[in-house]
Order: structure tokens, then C-alpha cells, then sequence
């Protein structure tokens, strides 16, 4: 069998900023099989729905999440505190490739920057990128530095440099091997056209609603390139998060 | 240990939880988590004659106690789905029903001629969708159209043939008569409610369709309703759903008429919920001394 669902005990929790919070949980299963840029999807008591957060790191039995509070039901996942549990399937979708040797450029926006950190801790020659609206909303700093050549990005300078990704990326592309990212679509949308330009290979992990999270609702559907020249519908859970840049239709 | 195969239509199932259809697909991925033998059967996604790419995203929006869905009948095509999926569905020793959908009365009857050669076992006349702009809901919502999509399938389908009825109409039990007596052999309900759901912030739909259709708990009194109306209006096999989670859900569908189940969202919020009411359901039926999951149909007390 190839998917569970379980509860998973939550050992740690931290607040990063007003709205992000930092769990860890445990399930030595599910930490063994999870890979960069996959996902789990969260139980909400009371809710139909699940959500899907990235796997942000792995650290033994322990899995790193880290979301924002942006409605009802990450703030009803935000008041479970250390002792009690989340409920996930994981680890589910499409990840990164990783190429360990290659000089890998990793870049997040806001929300979009958990996951680039354990993929980045796989390259052992990788620039990472993070870019925040300020100084209040920057997270995973400390982590970034400690595991490659980090760039941390403001759009008004309040930390690290003032700007967005892609003015960072122009500086290091023409050093790149690979470049993959997380973020905004319009974030994302920039990053790829950069990489096309200079003819360096992107992936980018794209955001949809989800319903089941393992690809028989057909609901996280985005809309792709395929190899035969027409277009047609992949899914986000199955098929992705992480996707060739030059597969996606902006 | 109650006995819970039913019989409809003739065909065995060895317990009454089947997988609604759009909410396993062909089966593949939940046989990640258990094998598909568990069920009593899985109604596959809808089919059509021709691959649909469906309908542009976001398709899914959360309500209170459900959701909205507007998938919009993405499938492979009838052809691609005999070929690549029902061979191996066919081994996964459960029932397997064929949801078909058209949008000219003809699709429906070269699918259900075409379906008719195959291994399938059933094969349920999605009549109800109302998330494609062509066919689907317009076949289901009069009892002249009924009658008609009904009777003309009735002359192609060699399998037993559900019909499964749509809950945005007025009278759901002249619906199920007319589907009666032009040939169907069971009756499934309900598909979902038309919804909609808008972002205050930015006063768009959240469903790129602007319309979906609403599933999930939200939905389960308004299915036991029409379950119970449907049964007092019809002598054939009713399979019921609409908001099925747990097992007392099954235990209430059954006693207001249901005479097997499906279950469908209750599967994103838990993928193993079907197991878990089958378990349920037994328990249950062994407490209240029913032998078997049969005596439990129909059983609702009005007076
Ligand atoms: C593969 C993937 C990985 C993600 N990783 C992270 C992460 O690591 N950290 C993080 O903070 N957020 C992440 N998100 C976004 C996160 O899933 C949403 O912020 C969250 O679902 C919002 O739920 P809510 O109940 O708070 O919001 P509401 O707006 O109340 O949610 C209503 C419904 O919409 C869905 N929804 C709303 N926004 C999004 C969105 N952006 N993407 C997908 N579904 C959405 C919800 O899941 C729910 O079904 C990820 C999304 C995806 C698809
Ligand atoms: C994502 C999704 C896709 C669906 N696709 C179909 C379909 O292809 N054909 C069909 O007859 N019903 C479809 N349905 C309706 C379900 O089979 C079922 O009738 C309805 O969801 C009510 O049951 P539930 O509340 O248990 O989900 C779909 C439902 C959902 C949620
Ligand atoms: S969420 Fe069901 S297919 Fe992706």
C-alpha cells in the first residue's frame, strides 16, 4: 500500500510570526519516505475538506511544517498545541529533482519558502533565494544560512536587500545549472521566463484547491503543455506540486 | 456477524458501501490504501464518448459541512476507459459499475451498447451532472426527458441499468416512476446540489464555472428525504447517498429506504470512512438483533 493516513503526534511547535507557525510531528514512516517538494494533507476537525502543506524538513522521525493562517481552517490547525495531533496522509505528489552535484538555485516567496529548504539541503551547491513583503513576515533565515549561500529579499529593504526575487536571481543565474521555486504565480511566472532566457532548467511547485490529494477527484486541475503540441489538464496532487517550468500555462 | 451482501438487480455485492462516482475515479489510487475488494463496489468517474478535458480550475470550493465540485466530467473516453482500466478493475473482486454520460441522447445509447460487450456489471445513467453545459442535468430534470433517455438506453444497455436521479427538480418521485417504468432496474440518489460560493474580497465565484455542485454532509437530510419519497413511489432497488460520513449515516439512509449505499466525499475527508461504516453498520445491526443488512431497508416508522 502505497498511501496512509495517520495521527501523527505533534512534539514541537513554535510561532514564527504573527500568522506563521513551525510544527513538528512524528511518524518515522512517513519522515523515511518523504522526499523534497511533496506535501501532506491535514485532517481539520470538523471540516470536509483537508489542506495540503509542504513538508518544509525532515529531521529523523520528525516532519517540519510550516504554515500561514490564512482562513478558518488553518487557524483551527494553529490552536492544536504539543501533545495533541494532526491527522495527514503524506507523503503525496510529485517533488523536486534533485541533482546534488549541480550549482541549484532554490528560491521561495512568502509562503512558497518552507519547501525550499529541504530540497536545498540536497544539493551541496546551492544558492537560496527568499523573498518577503518585510521584515515582520521573513521566516527560516537562520535555517537558509546554515545549509547554503543564502539572499534574503524585502520589497522595501526593511531585511536583507530591497527588491524581489528575480532581481537576486539576475545577479546568480548566469552561474546556474538548475533553478527551482515556490511562490506566487506571478513570482513563478518571472523566475521562468528568467531561466527560459538564459536556457537553464526550472522547476516550479504550483498551488491548487484539493479535494482528495491523491488524483481521483480530478479536482487541483492546472492547465499544461503536453508533449503532443495541444494542451490539457494535469493535477496539482498527483502529477505535481512540482512541475517543468515550460509544462505550465501562465 | 449480520449478513451484509445485498442484491440489485440481480447483481451480488458482498456488502452495501459502494464508491460514488467522480469521487474514486477508476479505483486506482484508493487501492493505495486498501484493496478495492472491501467494497461492496465502485461507480467509476463519468464517461463519455469522446475525452472531456473538463472544466478550467479552481474546481473545488469548501462550505459549511461540504463542498462545491465543478470537475466538469473529465475522463479519458469510453474507448481509453475499456482498454486501460476496466481490465484490471474488473480483477479487483468488486462490483464494478460504468457511470455514463452524454450529451446527445445517442451518446448515452452507443456507450451503453458499446459498455453492454464488456466486463462491467452495471451500468449507471449519469443523468444528473450539472456541471457541463450540454446533456447531463437537461436529460434528468422533466419526466418526459426521463421517460425518453430512459427508454431509448433501455433498447442498447444489455446490463442492469441505474438510473441516478438529480435533487434539483420539483417532484423527485414522478421523476423515479417515469425511470421506472420505462425499464430501469434501480434507481441511484442524489448527485449533488447546484451551488455557489463568491469571495467577499475580491466578489469573484470561487468556482472558475461560477456554479458547482454540493456534496457532503451539508446534503444528507435533503438525500434521506428524497430517498424515502423515491421508495414509497417505486418497487425497484433504491441505492442511496448524499452526505454519507459514518455509520449511523448508512444505518439512517437504509431505514428511510436505501437498499444499498454510496459513499463519496466522506472519502477525502477519510479515505478508510468506507471501512469504517461497513464496521459500524455491523455492530450495529448485531446490537438491534438484525440478521442481516436487508431487514434494515425500509424500516422507517411514521406513525
Ligand atoms: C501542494 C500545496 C502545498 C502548500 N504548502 C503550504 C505551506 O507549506 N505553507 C502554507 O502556509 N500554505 C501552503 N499551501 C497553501 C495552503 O494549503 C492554504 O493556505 C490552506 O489550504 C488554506 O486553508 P484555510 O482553511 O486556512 O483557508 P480557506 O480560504 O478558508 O480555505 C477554503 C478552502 O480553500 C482551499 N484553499 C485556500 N487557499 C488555498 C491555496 N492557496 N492552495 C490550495 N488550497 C487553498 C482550502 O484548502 C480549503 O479547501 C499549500 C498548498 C498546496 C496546494
Ligand atoms: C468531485 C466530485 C465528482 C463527481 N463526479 C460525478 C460523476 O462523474 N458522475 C456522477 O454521477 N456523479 C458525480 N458526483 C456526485 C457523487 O457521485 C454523489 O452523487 C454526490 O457527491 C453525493 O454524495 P456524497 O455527498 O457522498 O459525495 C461527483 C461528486 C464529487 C464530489
Ligand atoms: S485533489 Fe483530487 S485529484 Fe487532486
Amino acid at each position: 500500500m502505497k498511501y496512509d493516513a495517520r495521527p501523527c503526534p505533534v512534539v514541537k511547535k513554535f510561532q514564527l510570526t504573527d500568522t506563521i507557525y513551525d510544527f513538528r510531528i512524528l511518524n518515522k514512516d512517513f519522515a523515511a519516505a518523504a522526499k523534497p517538494g511533496q506535501f501532506v494533507h491535514i485532517l481539520v476537525p470538523g471540516k470536509t475538506l483537508r489542506r495540503p502543506i509542504s513538508i518544509c524538513d525532515v529531521n529523523g522521525a520528525e516532519l517540519r511544517l510550516v504554515f500561514e493562517v490564512r482562513g478558518e481552517g488553518t487557524d483551527i490547525l494553529s490552536q492544536i498545541e504539543v501533545g495533541g495531533e494532526l491527522d495527514i496522509i503524506a507523503p503525496l505528489g510529485h517533488g523536486f529533482t534533485i541533482y546534488p552535484e549541480k550549482r541549484t538555485v532554490f528560491i521561495g516567496g512568502g509562503i512558497g519558502v518552507p519547501p525550499m529548504l529541504y530540497a536545498a539541503k540536497h544539493c551541496k551547491n546551492s544558492v537560496t533565494i527568499t523573498g518577503f513583503r518585510d521584515k515582520s513576515a521573513v521566516i527560516l533565515e537562520d535555517d537558509f544560512k546554515k545549509i547554503s549561500e543564502h539572499i534574503l529579499m524585502t520589497d522595501n529593504g526593511s531585511a536583507g536587500s530591497k527588491g524581489f526575487v528575480t532581481e537576486a536571481l539576475k545577479e546568480v543565474i548566469g552561474n546556474a545549472e538548475y533553478v527551482c521555486a515556490c511562490g506566487s504565480t506571478a513570482m513563478l511566472r518571472g523566475v521562468a521566463e528568467m531561466a527560459k532566457q538564459v536556457g537553464v532548467p526550472c522547476e516550479i511547485s504550483l498551488e491548487e484547491r484539493m479535494a482528495c490529494g491523491v488524483g481521483a477527484c480530478l479536482g487541483c486541475a492546472v492547465l499544461v503543455n503536453r508533449e503532443d503540441g495541444t494542451q490539457g489538464y494535469k493535477h496539482v496532487c498527483k502529477n505535481g506540486p512540482v512541475f517543468k517550468a515550460e509544462e505550465v500555462v501562465f | 456477524m449480520a449478513d451484509l451482501s445485498v442484491k440489485i438487480a440481480g447483481v451480488e455485492f458482498k456488502n452495501p458501501i459502494i464508491a460514488a462516482s467522480g469521487t474514486i475515479g477508476f479505483g486506482h489510487e484508493y487501492s493505495e490504501f486498501y484493496p478495492l475488494s472491501e467494497l461492496g463496489g465502485i461507480s467509476c468517474k463519468g464517461i463519455t464518448l469522446k475525452e472531456r478535458h473538463g472544466n478550467p480550475p479552481p474546481r473545488i470550493a469548501e462550505t459549511p459541512s461540504g463542498m462545491l465540485n465543478a470537475v466538469g466530467l473529465q475522463n479519458p473516453g469510453v474507448e481509453h476507459f475499456i482498454e486501460d482500466d476496466l481490465p484490471w478493475l474488473s480483477e479487483q473482486n468488486t462490483v464494478v459499475i460504468a457511470n455514463i454520460a452524454g450529451s446527445t441522447k445517442e451518446d448515452y445509447c452507443e456507450m451503453a451498447e458499446r459498455l453492454s460487450d464488456t466486463e462491467i456489471d452495471m451500468i449507471e445513467l449519469n443523468i444528473s451532472c450539472p456541471n457541463v453545459k450540454e446533456g447531463g442535468v437537461q436529460f434528468g430534470t422533466s419526466c418526459e426527458s426521463v421517460a425518453s433517455i430512459t427508454s431509448a438506453v433501455r433498447k442498447y444497455c444489455k446490463k442492469p441499468l441505474i438510473v441516478k436521479l438529480s435533487p434539483n427538480v420539483a417532484d423527485i418521485a414522478s421523476i423515479a416512476k417515469a425511470a421506472e417504468s420505462e425499464g430501469a432496474d434501480a434507481l441511484s440518489l442524489i448527485n449533488t446540489l447546484t451551488g455557489m460560493r463568491i469571495d467577499i474580497n475580491t466578489r469573484k465565484p470561487i468556482i472558475r464555472n461560477i456554479t458547482g455542485g454540493l456534496s457532503g454532509p451539508a446534503v444528507f437530510p435533503v438525500a434521506v428525504r428524497m430517498v424515502w419519497q423515491v421508495k414509497n413511489a417505486v418497487s425497484i432497488p433504491v441505492i442511496g447517498m448524499g452526505g454519507i460520513t459514518t455509520w449511523k449515516d448508512a444505518a439512517e439512509m437504509l431505514i428511510a429506504g436505501a437498499d444499498a449505499l454510496q459513499v463519496g466525499t466522506a472519502l477525502f475527508t477519510d479515505p478508510y470512512s468506507p471501512l469504517k461504516i461497513k464496521q459500524g453498520l455491523n455492530d450495529y445491526l448485531d446490537s438491534h438483533n438484525f440478521k442481516s443488512v436487508t431487514e434494515l431497508t425500509n424500516t422507517v416508522v411514521t406513525s
